[in-house]
């Protein structure tokens, strides 16, 4: 009995061991795990300028703009406190729309607007029939995206 | 308690009456699920048709995460209480979890392009989902990469203890750093936000897949159980017929 208990110790204590030094790790590493910075973080942190980097956030309603090659588009991110002008040529995903998440990659201009040569749409965590939406939208009950 | 299931021949008899039900109850749960996933449930109001990817997609992931917790967990009852059975279950598991986060990570890629844009991000779900995979291929590897079967399979078990810090980081990493992957949908504080009409099929789907990976597991802990009695059976044969031949290996035909 006493071997078993012993046995049980070893690995309750290395199980602890191991996980505070993982936490530890991943706290000291926060900044580096973050897939995208928001625009509040690109105002405010000292984050790369020389570096290509994602910036994650919202389009605002009504600011995608087409230029006339008909490829380049221009709008402004937002995480609710800081807007971000983006410029990007490509092609956009499905699900990219005004009033959606996305994470743009590329770099910061000097004038402050951020040059993207990548964008990804980002899903949120709402999964329902069009129906239900349009009904949620109609009631003004809608709490996804795009809601103000 | 845990010793009376820990007996290799009660657990044969056992198994043998519960994996049939298992199986017919798997295949009732994946055939209404697969009916309501692809023909009696609605298209999402964003992503349309692509969102049935979802209803192989999160089973895979939480079997993945569940198979992995319990090799885990096999493989500490193992270490500490020296149970029979517990190695065996462990290593015939982790095959099945490996399986799962493949068709975890495939599925989603597929997913990933139409609705993305992209097959493949280094965010922090992801990059812990695979992870996960190469840890299974780890274990499966260590067990094997002994002359010694019980050294392997006490490697392995320690592996898996120690990769059992993953799970909680693929858990939450959704919440704790931001993410291309959306966060939680149906497991999370305040209920599930997404429809019913969409959460029946995805847990008839899980529910099938659970009972996939219990028969499967009983299938694979009996063949092992039987190939050890076997090899058992003809050592003591060997032994029998010509004590010095025994040393020389199974040469019996």
């Amino acid at each position: 009995m006493t071997r078993k208990r012993r046995r049980l110790t070893i690995v309750l204590l290395g199980m602890l061991a191991l996980g505070g030094a993982t936490a530890l790790v991943l706290a000291a590493f926060e900044d580096n795990l973050v897939f995208f910075y928001s625009p509040t973080d690109i105002a405010t942190k000292p984050v790369p300028k020389d570096r290509r980097l994602r910036v994650g956030g919202i389009v605002v309603d009504g600011s995608l703009q087409r230029e006339r090659d008909g490829v380049t588009v221009a709008f402004v991110l937002t995480d609710l406190a800081t807007t971000l002008p983006v410029r990007y040529k490509g092609v956009l995903p499905d699900l990219f729309r005004e009033g959606q998440g996305i994470v743009a990659q590329g770099r910061l201009g000097t004038d402050g607007t951020f040059a993207a040569d990548e964008v990804l749409a980002k899903h949120d965590e709402n999964y329902m029939p069009p129906e239900v939406a349009n009904a949620l939208r109609k009631s003004g009950q809608w709490k996804g995206e795009g809601a103000r | 308690m845990l010793h009376r299931f820990a007996n290799p021949a009660r657990f044969l008899r056992i198994a043998a009456v519960v994996q049939p039900w298992c199986a017919a109850i798997c295949a009732l749960a994946l055939a209404a699920g697969l009916y309501v996933a692809f023909f009696a449930s609605p298209p999402d109001y964003q992503q349309g048709e692509t969102v049935r990817i979802m209803y192989v997609h999160v089973p895979a992931a939480w079997m993945a995460l569940f198979a992995y917790a319990a090799i885990a967990l096999a493989a500490a009852v193992g270490l500490i209480w020296r149970h029979p059975l517990a190695f065996v279950a462990a290593g015939a598991a982790a095959p099945i979890g490996a399986a799962f986060t493949a068709i975890c990570l495939a599925t989603g890629s597929l997913w990933g392009k139409p609705m993305w844009g992209t097959w493949w991000v280094w965010d922090a779900r992801l990059t812990s989902v695979l992870v996960l995979l190469f840890l299974y291929l780890g274990l499966i590897a260590l067990r094997h990469a002994f002359d010694d079967s019980d050294r392997g399979e006490r490697a392995a078990a320690v592996l898996a203890l120690v990769g059992a810090v993953n799970l909680p980081i693929i858990k939450f990493s959704v919440d704790w750093w931001n993410t291309l992957h959306q966060p939680a949908s149906v497991v999370k504080i305040g209920g599930p936000t997404i429809h019913p009409a969409m959460l029946t099929p995805l847990l008839l789907m899980a529910a099938g897949f659970m009972l996939f990976f219990v028969v499967v597991l009983l299938i694979r802990i009996r063949s092992e159980l039987l190939a050890r009695r076997l090899r058992a059976l003809r050592l003591a044969q060997a032994h029998a017929a010509e004590p010095a031949a025994a040393t020389r290996g199974p040469v019996l035909g």
